[in-house]
């Protein structure tokens, strides 16, 4: 098969059977040894010579005006050789995103969060820093805050930004709110819509904001030197984010800052951003010394990356075959303390998954006193899902239809336009569909006592801008250097599609993520992106190699290139006079036909395809406490084609297993003066490996036509189904609908209660 | 901050005396997350695990001697241990994780003074007697006497629990412990309950301890539970009234871990479930049929 084109469906459940040599099989990843044997480094583990250690002072009220910060006291104190606050750092611009970003590294005139970032100290030890950091005196003049959606958006509530009007609101308001941005997308007539329906279901839901919960925190060393240039070791899922933003944040030029990555120990979307790099950046050129700063676990819960929590109303029209015809739905989601695009996004994938001719949906995004929202795996999306398939899970109840064949009915196909906008590509949503219906779980008969729960799940993936340098060495391996830090096992699935394309061992190709100056630009490793875009950048530079190994066999046999064909990792000449010559032999006299042989390639990768995934559920509830076990679980989810399958399944398991999550047990609990009450992974509970069954995982291949060999990413959208799918799992077990998550043993037993009652 | 591990309970003492800002740890498993989060903030720490009788186990005529910083995870390994007190084993082998209880200890659950702390329940309806030694030679008292409020003891500074004793229990005699986390481990109790219970020859019982954890700011004893099982025969109305009971002992808090409504629904629960599985480890082991086989 030409690897030009893309392959045909194939629905092999990612087991190779596609013609491909290396595409779909499954190598031990190449950090996998490293991993488990604890040789790994990571941000925290790097120790430089003559390092100090950094201490960021917080902020402990939610709302405040900084009326003086006085740090002559901890500059005296033993082993301090910097102490920075926000009066180090440059202006920043009144509004916007660069603002936002500015004042989230550290706080300026107002502290809008506990936990935000006010000052800072650079010591010999931690201890000392740590200590001068609480020596620092802030005097504050406390402010009203606002915690929860209904008190931010209310007529009376206390504005965090007095220049904040909110945004697609005809005419433009003349006061400023805590109301950002106003979203609205709609198509057809919903009033008629309503009118026509045979059935109508109109609830109210609300979800809590969530943390990404990666096991690493944040780190960083950074070592700035005389002449004003930067090295910096982070943790981050785009190291030349982390060289933009901090260059952002500190008024540099780019090029002052060098990123290495370091290995990363999670992040699912929170480490698409930077917190704590300039401010190392600025103590290290204070003391002129190397200073690292960790973040502890307390930290990283106080003070990065929320996923929102949202309120959702959704009312629904259908017909009594089934169909749905008609949605109408209000979001609202926490920005944070600076303005996000939260709402807009759970706007766009509230009702992606179902054909509808009238739909209104109108979003809200809210900031309040609590850190501002970062990404996390397929954000805004599994919020909207809950709201959804909830209400969708009681549509099917009322016509009395299976609920897999009520989604089935209801399915966009390509060409359909999507509630956003544009035509649905060709997308897999009723092949995954048709495989949960098909499955061995769904199949089964459900165990006595016990409910089950369906539901599905959309996300766009993204392209964005990738770069790859393919290396061709002496003894006939490759080195596949990128740009995109490798979360979810990206570099296997590089040195596979390399394998692919060159017609080498998987074995004899080292996949190496690069820093800032040895490869190409590249975007972070987010919307699913780096298997799909940075993959095509290592084909691209791949089959530019294949036309250099042409040239150096014709140039070996002195006949024309067109005669040399490149197969299975030789070159084989076309006429038949010559014995075919193999990438190494070709590589060990490289010096006597032209030199070295590498290849780059950079470019924008469109035509991400978009990813669906659709699960069940079978759990069982205590009744008497509430507790909910679940017991079974499957997720079918398309990946276009699955380069590296196990990996595949892995991103489906974790998505799945963080859904579960936010589904149970996950909250932020604040106390009513603002303070995050659970910043730990005793009382933030997230699942543990006890709590799960096995995942049972159904890849489905529906490939993507914009990349060479079909892929989709498949990184977010297995964490979009499970709330619904726990939702309506539970109501089958109790008869007892919960439209408010999280379902913890307390929210259940109540809600059970009252039922009774 | 100095490190020390004395070998005898007087070098221990002695160390604990002469520093007023001195602690002593066994497993370290509490203490260390919270120096991490910045208290206490010791001068020194005392390991007690180099100390031969802190660290043994045994059997001595009809009493058991648990020394106070053995692994809980021995205990939960130790078959005669667990055939006599299968409910204290089971609440030893909840704590944390299994790498956790190759650290933790009965005596360190004990003295970190936890409300929710796993074995203590279960030690208090098994009426164990700690063994501690200060200034003035050995002292024996109640385990439900140690702990005096969250995080607080009637330990003497230079005082350390050395072991704990307890009976062999009687004939037809058995225990049980349950508690209700949100996940399935490495978690704290939002509510726990110890049960005992003896039957005589015709299933009537004649004596019952329940003890509940989480529930109030030490462990609570609940005589009025123990009351509604003596004499019953664990008839439904005899364990609903036991679950009554232990609804009414609880004093609890709403806090991030569980609401007051909820802790006192599921403390008269687990009461329930635990005296039940504690009447079915006595059939089971007199060779008649429990009540889950004969529902099954």
């Amino acid at each position: 098969m030409s690897t030009t084109e893309a392959p045909a469906s194939t629905g092999t459940n990612g087991n190779g059977a596609s013609g491909y040599r290396w595409v779909g099989t499954r190598p031990v990843r190449h950090d996998g040894l490293d991993k488990v044997a604890g040789k790994a480094r990571y941000a925290a583990d790097l120790n430089l010579p003559g390092m100090l250690y950094g201490h960021i002072l917080r902020s402990p009220h939610p709302h405040a005006r900084i009326v003086s910060i006085d740090t002559s006291a901890a500059e005296a104190m033993p082993g301090v050789k910097a102490v920075v606050t926000g009066a180090d750092f440059p202006e920043a611009p009144p509004k916007g995103a660069t603002r936002n970003l500015m004042c989230t590294v550290i706080a300026r005139d107002t502290v809008l969060y506990s936990g935000h970032a006010v000052a800072a100290v650079a010591a010999s030890t931690r201890r000392e820093a740590k200590a001068a950091a609480e020596a620092i005196e802030v005097t504050y003049e406390l402010l009203p805050h606002v915690l929860n959606i209904a008190d931010a958006m209310a007529d009376d509530a206390p504005v965090l930004h007095d220049n904040l009007f909110t945004r697609g609101v005809e005419p433009r308001p003349t006061e400023p709110s805590n109301i950002a941005a106003r979203t609205v997308y709609e198509r057809g007539d919903v009033e008629q819509g309503f009118a026509e329906a045979d059935i109508v279901i109109e609830r109210e839901f609300s979800t809590q904001a969530v943390h990404q919960g990666y096991i690493e925190p944040h780190a960083c060393v950074v070592d700035c030197d005389q002449e004003g240039k930067a090295v910096i070791w982070a943790s981050s899922q785009g190291h030349f984010m982390v060289r933009s933003s901090t260059a952002t944040v500190l008024g540099w030029d780019t090029s002052r800052i060098k990123v290495i990555p370091a290995e990363i120990g999670g992040g699912f979307g929170g480490k698409t951003t930077i917190y704590i790099e300039p401010v190392a950046a600025l103590l290290s050129t204070k003391a002129g010394r190397p200073v690292k700063i960790v973040m502890s676990r307390e930290d990283v819960f106080r003070a990065t990356g929320p996923a929102p929590g949202a309120i959702i109303k959704m009312k629904v029209g259908a017909r009594n075959d089934g169909t749905i015809t008609t949605a109408k739905a209000w979001l609202a989601y926490e920005n944070g303390a600076f303005q996000g695009i939260a709402a807009m996004l759970g706007c766009m994938c509230v009702v992606s998954a179902y054909t509808l001719d009238h739909l209104y949906v109108e979003g809200f995004d809210v900031v309040l006193n609590r850190p501002v929202n970062v990404a996390y795996r397929a954000p805004s999306a599994p919020a909207a899902a809950f709201a959804m398939d909830s209400v969708v899970d009681e549509i099917a109840a009322r016509v009395g239809m299976d609920p897999i064949d009520l989604r089935i009915h209801n399915c966009p196909s390509q060409g359909d336009p999507t509630p956003y906008g544009p035509k649905w590509p060709m997308i897999g949503l009723r092949e995954c569909l048709e495989a949960i219906r098909d499955s061995d779980h769904y199949q089964s008969e459900l165990p006595e006592g016990q409910g089950r729960g369906v539901a599905s799940g959309f996300w766009f993936n993204i392209g964005e801008a990738p770069s790859a340098t393919v290396n061709l060495n002496e003894n006939g391996t490759a080195t596949v250097i990128t740009g995109s830090p490798d979360i979810g096992g990206s570099r296997a699935s590089m040195a596979l599609m390399a394998a692919e394309e060159l017609g080498l061992d998987v074995h004899l190709i080292q996949p190496v993520v690069g820093d800032t100056e040895v490869v190409g630009f590249t975007d972070v490793t987010e919307g699913s992106r780096a298997t799909f875009a940075t993959g095509m950048a290592v084909v691209e530079a791949c089959r530019d190699l294949k036309e250099q190994l042409r040239k150096r066999a014709a140039k070996t046999w002195d006949c024309d290139v067109e005669e040399v064909e490149w197969v299975d990792g030789s070159a084989v000449h076309g006429p038949g006079e010559q014995e075919p010559l193999t990438l190494a032999a070709i590589t060990g006299n490289a010096k006597r036909t032209g030199g070295p042989l590498g290849a780059t390639a950079s470019l924008n990768a469109r035509g991400a395809g978009p990813a669906f995934s659709v699960q069940v559920a079978d759990v069982s509830v205590d009744q008497e406490t509430g507790r909910v076990t679940v017991e079974r679980y499957t997720t079918a989810q398309d990946a276009g084609t699955a380069i590296h399958p196990s990996y595949v399944e892995g991103q489906m398991q974790g998505g799945v297993v963080q859904g579960i999550g936010w589904a149970l047990n996950e909250e932020y609990i604040y106390s009513d003066d603002g303070n995050l009450e659970n910043p730990g992974f005793l009382d933030y509970r997230i699942p543990v490996a006890s709590d799960l069954p096995m995942i049972e995982t159904c890849i489905v291949e529906v490939p993507n036509p914009s990349h060479p060999y079909g892929v989709r990413g498949v990184g977010e959208v297995g964490i979009v189904p499970p709330l619904p799918v726990m939702a309506n799992a539970v109501a089958d077990a109790t008869g007892v609908r919960i439209s408010d998550l999280p379902l913890s043993p307390p929210r259940v037993l109540e809600a059970l209660t009252a039922a009774e009652s | 901050m100095r490190y020390a591990a004395p070998t005898t309970i007087d070098e221990a003492r002695a160390l604990l005396a002469a520093d007023g800002d001195a602690i002593v740890f066994a497993g370290a498993t509490d203490v260390v997350p919270q120096m991490r989060g910045g208290r206490p903030e010791p001068s020194m720490v005392i390991d007690l695990k180099k100390i031969d009788r802190l660290m043994s186990v045994g059997l001595e005529g009809d009493t058991w001697s648990v020394g106070a910083a053995v692994p809980t995870s021995v205990l939960t390994a130790d078959a005669a241990f667990t055939a006599d007190f299968p409910g204290l084993s089971e609440a030893a082998g909840l704590i944390g994780s299994d790498q956790i209880q190759n650290r933790c200890s009965l005596g360190g659950n004990l003295c970190n003074a936890s409300p929710a702390a796993d074995s203590v329940p279960a030690l208090v309806v098994n009426d164990a007697v700690a063994v501690i030694a200060g200034g003035g030679g050995e002292r024996r008292v109640s385990v439900a006497e140690v702990v005096t409020g969250p995080g607080q003891t009637s330990l003497a500074h230079d005082e350390i629990v050395v072991c704990f004793e307890m009976a062999r229990p009687a004939a037809r005699t058995s225990d049980a412990y349950l508690r209700l986390i949100p996940r399935t481990e490495m978690d704290i109790a939002v509510v726990g309950a110890g049960v005992r219970i003896t039957l005589d020859g015709d299933g009537t019982v004649s004596a019952a301890s329940v003890a509940l954890g989480a529930v109030a700011p030490t462990v609570v004893r609940v005589p009025a539970a123990e009351a509604a099982l003596v004499g019953s025969s664990l008839d439904d109305a005899a364990l609903a009234a036991a679950a009554a009971a232990a609804s009414d002992a609880c004093n609890p808090i709403d806090d991030k871990r569980g609401t007051i409504d909820y802790r006192r629904q599921v403390a008269g629960v687990l009461t329930r479930r635990a005296a039940g599985i504690a009447a079915d480890r006595i059939r089971t082991r007199n060779g008649q049929t429990s009540n889950e086989e004969r529902a099954s």
